[in-house]
C-alpha cells in the first residue's frame, strides 16, 4: 500500500475533541449559528411544557378519582360491582395466573438466554404493585420544586393485592423450573396450552349455566381494560383464518374469488370503523331470523372480526409476495399438489414473515377498540367517560383521561418494544 | 420414447380435470356467497315489513325538522334530510381538507426535525411521535376536546390573542369582509390568472427550445400574487372583521368563529396525523441515498437544484403512496366527530336514524359515500403511481 500523504509533518492533527459534556453539547447542540438558535427554541418550549404540566400535576389536579375507580377501570362492572351480588374477581384472577403459569412454562421451554428481559417479564406483577409509590416519589420531588408540602400521594395496595401479586410471579417461577426441567418432553402440552388458553379464558370469565361457581355473566357487566382485551384478541384471533383465506383469494389466479376477496378487503378498508360498528349495532339485529338475539358486545365483535380481516389479509398478502416463486416451482416439482404447497411449504414462511406486522395490527387493532365506546360499550375509555359522569368526580376529565393516556401509552409502547425484539429474534430480513 | 405420440394423450375425464375442477369450486363458492347474502336479505326483507319500514329512498325529501350546529350551506330545520345529510358530508371535507394541509405541513417540520443532527430538536420530535402514535386517536379527540377546548374561560374573560379570541364558545379570528370595489377585484384576479398562464407558456415554450428550463410554475405564480397585491392595494376590496367583547349577551361579535367542536376535532386530527406524516417524511427523505447528493454535487448542480432535480422527485417516490393513505385515514378518522359533537357525516347520520328509523337506507348512502372518497382516492394513486413509476431500462 503506498499512500500519498507519508510524511507526518503534511498531515494535519487531528482536531482536538472533547470528551467531556462541553464538547458533546458543542457538538451535538452548538455546531452552527441556527442549530444554536434551535436548540435554545426546543429548550423552551420543553421548558414551558414541563413546567405547565408540572405545576399542574403537583398543585391543581384531584388524583383521588384514580385510585378511587381502579377496579372500574380494570374490569368495569364485572360481578360484584352490583350490591348484594356473589363477587366473581376471582374468576378473573384465575384466568391471569393461569396466564403467568402458561407464559413460565413456555418461557421454561424455549428461551435459553437469561436477559434482562425475563427479570421484567417475572417482577412485572410486583412492579405494577409499585408503580403507586414511584409515582409518589416523583411527586414529592416535584412539589418540593413547587413548593407544595402537601402534595397527593397514591394510596398502595392491600396486602391481600399484593400477595395476589407475588403469587403470580411465584406461579410463573414455578411453572418456569418445570419447563427448564422437563424441556421438550412438555413443548407439546405447552403449545397446546397455548392454543386453548384464549377459549378458556373465555369460558372462565364468561362462564356457563345458571348458577355455581361459573355461572354466566352477561356480557353487559364486561368492561374497562378486560372488555378492551378481549375486544383485540378476538378481533385477532378470529379473524386469522378469514385473513389468510382472504389473502390467499386475492393471490389466487380464479377470477371469481380474486373479485370476491379484492371487492370485500376494498370495501372494508374503504369506510371507517365506526360506520362498521354502526352497521353492526344497527343492521345486523335486522340480517338475523326474528329469535336470534345477540348482545351488544357480540355485535362490536362481529364488526371488529370484519374490519381485522381486511386489514389481516393485506398484511398477509405482503408475506405471500415475499415468498420467491422458485418456492412453488420446487413444490410442483417434487409433486405436491397445490393443497399441499399452499399449506407445507407457502404459508409457513408467508406467515412467519408476517409475524412483526400481525404484532403492530394488534397494536392498532388494540387503540381502534376505543371506539366500541361510541356506541355505548364500557371499554377502557367508555368507563373513563362513566368516570366523569360521576357527580361524585365532576370536572376531573384532565385526570381520568391523563390517568388513561399514560396507561395506553405504557401498554402499546411495551408491545412495540416487544414486537421489534420478536422481529430481531425471528431474524425477518436477515435470511 | 421415440418420439411416439404417448397413450395419455386421451381426453382427461372431465371429474379430474384440473381445470374443470377449479370453475366448479368457483361457482361452489360463489353460490354459497349469494345464498348467505340471500338469507341476510330475506330476514332483513321479514324484519323490516313487520316493522312496517320497506326499504325505499323517499324518506330523503322529507323534513328533517332537527338543528345542525354548523353548516356550510345554507340549512334550517325545514330542509330535507338529503339536505341536512349534504350538510354533514361538507362538514366531513371542511374538516379534512383542512386537516390535511395543515397536518402536512407539520408533519413535514416534525419530519424533518427528526433528522436533525441536533440532539435536543431530534429528540424532541421523537418524542412528540412516539407519544402520539401510542395513544388512540379517540382518547386523545376526548381528552382534547374536554380537557382543554372546554375548560376554556368564558366569553367575558375569553383569552385576547392579537385580536383572536379564545373561549370557550370557540375561536374567533378577524375575518376579510369584501367591499363594494369586491366585484371590481373579482376580474383583477381573473386578469392576473390569464397574464399568469400567459408568462408561463412563454417562459416553458423558451425553456423548451432553449433547453435551459426556467422556473415557470414559481415565475406565474409570483405574477399572480404581484397583481392580486397591487389590485388589494388599489382598490381596498376588503375590510378587516376584528372580533370583540359584546357589551351583555354571551357571543362574541363580529370575526369569524369556529366552534370548539371544529377545532377540537381538527386541531386533534392535525396532531395525531402529524407524528404519522413525519415518521412517511423521514423515510423518504432517508431512502435517497447520499450517493445520489454526491454525484448531484459532482456534476456541477448546486445545493437548490440537487434537491430539486435529484432529492425530491426519489423522496416523493416514497412517501407519495404512504401520504396518500395517510390522507385517507385523516378523513375516515374524521367520522370520530361524532364523539365530540361534531356534525360531520356519522353523527347527521345517526340523527337521522334515530328520527326516521330508516338505519339500512342510511347505511347504504354513509358507505358509499366513504367509500367514494377512498376509491376516488386510490384511482388517483395508481394513475400517480403509473406516472412517477421507474422507467427500467
Amino acid at each position: 500500500m503506498t499512500t500519498v500523504y507519508q510524511e507526518k509533518d503534511t498531515l494535519a492533527p487531528p482536531p482536538a475533541e472533547r470528551k467531556n459534556i462541553f464538547g458533546w453539547m458543542l457538538k451535538n447542540l452548538f455546531n452552527s449559528w441556527y442549530n444554536s438558535i434551535l436548540t435554545i427554541v426546543a429548550a423552551y418550549i420543553i421548558f414551558v411544557l414541563v413546567r405547565g404540566v408540572a405545576g399542574w400535576v403537583v398543585t391543581k389536579a384531584r388524583w383521588e378519582v384514580v385510585p378511587a375507580n381502579y377496579r372500574l377501570f380494570l374490569v368495569g362492572q364485572y360481578p360484584s360491582m352490583i350490591p348484594g351480588q356473589e363477587d366473581f374477581i376471582w374468576r378473573v384472577w384465575l384466568a391471569v395466573y393461569l396466564l403467568a403459569a402458561i407464559t413460565g412454562l413456555a418461557w421454561g421451554i424455549w428461551v435459553k438466554k437469561r436477559e434482562f428481559v425475563s427479570w421484567v417479564v417475572l417482577l412485572f406483577p410486583p412492579l405494577v404493585g409499585s408503580s403507586p409509590y414511584v409515582t409518589n416519589v416523583g411527586l414529592k420531588l416535584v412539589g418540593k420544586l413547587y413548593g407544595v408540602t402537601d402534595v397527593y400521594q397514591f394510596p398502595g395496595f392491600s396486602a391481600k393485592a399484593w400477595a395476589l401479586m407475588w403469587g403470580l410471579s411465584a406461579t410463573g417461577l414455578a411453572f418456569w423450573a418445570l419447563g427448564r426441567a422437563f424441556g421438550r418432553r412438555l413443548a407439546r402440552f405447552a403449545v397446546t396450552m397455548l392454543l386453548l388458553y384464549f377459549p378458556l379464558a373465555i369460558l372462565i370469565i364468561g362462564g356457563f349455566g345458571e348458577q355455581g361457581w361459573f355461572q354466566a355473566i352477561p356480557t353487559r357487566f364486561w368492561g374497562g381494560l378486560l372488555l378492551s382485551l378481549i375486544l383485540t384478541i378476538v378481533g385477532i384471533v378470529m379473524s386469522f383464518p378469514l385473513g389468510v383465506l382472504l389473502a390467499l383469494g386475492r393471490q389466487s389466479k380464479l377470477p371469481i374469488l380474486h373479485s370476491l376477496s379484492v371487492v370485500y378487503i376494498e370495501f372494508i378498508r374503504g369506510v371507517p370503523l365506526i360506520s362498521l360498528l354502526f352497521m353492526a349495532q344497527v343492521m345486523l339485529p335486522l340480517f338475523l331470523p326474528p329469535n336470534v338475539v345477540i348482545d351488544r358486545v357480540l355485535r362490536a365483535m362481529v364488526a371488529i372480526i370484519m374490519f381485522a380481516a381486511a386489514y389481516l389479509a393485506e398484511n398477509v398478502r405482503g408475506g405471500l409476495q415475499a415468498i420467491p416463486q422458485g418456492q412453488y416451482e420446487a413444490a410442483y416439482a417434487i409433486g405436491l399438489s397445490g393443497f399441499q404447497t399452499m399449506t407445507y411449504i407457502i404459508l409457513p414462511q408467508a406467515l412467519r414473515t408476517v409475524i412483526p406486522v400481525l404484532v403492530s395490527q394488534f397494536i392498532a387493532l388494540f387503540k381502534d377498540t376505543t371506539l366500541v365506546a361510541i356506541v355505548g360499550l364500557l371499554d377502557l375509555l367508555g368507563i373513563a367517560q362513566g368516570v366523569i359522569a360521576n357527580p361524585k368526580y365532576i370536572g376531573t376529565q384532565r385526570e381520568v383521561f391523563t390517568f388513561i393516556s399514560v396507561f395506553y401509552f405504557v401498554f402499546t409502547y411495551a408491545m412495540s418494544y416487544a414486537s421489534r425484539r420478536l422481529e430481531k429474534a425471528l431474524g425477518v430480513g436477515e435470511r | 420414447m421415440q418420439g411416439t405420440v404417448p397413450e395419455s394423450q386421451e381426453k382427461i375425464p372431465f371429474w379430474r380435470n384440473e381445470h374443470t375442477l377449479q370453475w366448479i369450486a368457483q361457482f361452489t363458492v360463489l353460490a354459497g356467497v349469494l345464498f348467505v347474502f340471500w338469507l341476510l336479505y330475506a330476514n332483513m326483507q321479514r324484519q323490516l315489513e313487520m316493522l312496517n319500514l320497506p326499504i325505499s329512498f323517499k324518506f330523503l325529501q322529507i323534513n328533517a325538522s332537527f338543528d345542525i350546529g354548523e353548516s356550510l350551506i345554507e340549512y334550517s330545520r325545514s330542509d330535507t334530510y338529503l339536505r341536512a345529510y349534504l350538510v354533514g358530508v361538507l362538514n366531513t371535507i371542511r374538516v379534512a381538507v383542512l386537516g390535511i394541509i395543515f397536518a402536512t405541513i407539520l408533519g413535514v417540520i416534525v419530519g424533518v426535525a427528526r433528522l436533525s443532527n441536533n440532539w435536543l430538536v431530534n429528540k424532541l420530535a421523537a418524542g412528540y411521535i412516539e407519544i402520539l402514535r401510542n395513544i388512540p386517536l379517540l382518547v386523545l379527540l376526548i381528552f382534547w376536546y374536554t380537557g382543554f377546548f372546554l375548560k376554556l374561560p368564558d366569553v367575558k374573560e375569553a383569552i385576547n390573542v392579537g385580536g383572536t379570541y379564545l373561549s370557550r364558545r370557540g375561536i374567533a379570528f378577524p375575518w376579510p369582509l369584501p367591499t363594494e370595489t369586491y366585484a371590481t377585484y373579482r376580474w383583477v384576479l381573473w386578469l392576473g390568472v390569464a397574464l399568469a398562464v400567459a408568462l408561463g407558456y412563454a417562459l416553458y415554450r423558451q425553456g423548451k427550445k432553449t433547453g435551459r428550463m426556467p422556473l415557470y410554475g414559481l415565475w406565474s405564480l409570483l405574477l399572480f400574487l404581484v397583481v392580486a397585491g397591487i389590485g388589494i392595494v388599489v382598490l381596498q376590496p376588503y375590510v378587516m372583521d376584528y372580533p370583540h367583547l359584546p357589551d351583555k349577551g354571551f357571543n362574541i361579535i363580529g370575526g369569524k368563529t369556529f366552534s370548539p367542536e371544529f377545532m377540537a376535532l381538527l386541531s386533534g386530527l392535525v396532531i395525531y396525523t402529524s407524528a404519522f406524516i413525519a415518521e412517511v417524511v423521514r423515510a423518504g427523505i432517508q431512502s435517497v441515498s447520499k450517493g445520489q447528493v454526491e454525484a448531484a454535487r459532482a456534476l456541477g448542480l448546486n445545493g437548490f437544484q440537487t434537491l430539486r432535480l435529484v432529492v425530491f422527485p426519489q423522496a416523493l417516490r416514497v412517501i407519495v403512496p404512504p401520504m396518500t393513505s395517510q390522507y385517507l385515514n385523516l378523513t375516515k378518522n374524521s367520522s370520530l366527530a361524532v364523539a365530540i359533537g361534531y356534525p360531520d357525516i356519522v353523527h347527521v347520520y345517526g340523527t337521522i336514524i334515530n328520527q326516521s328509523g330508516r338505519a339500512v337506507e342510511m347505511t347504504m348512502i354513509m358507505m358509499a359515500t366513504y367509500l367514494t372518497f377512498s376509491l376516488s382516492t386510490s384511482a388517483f394513486m395508481n394513475w400517480y403511481n403509473q406516472k412517477i413509476k421507474l422507467v427500467e431500462r
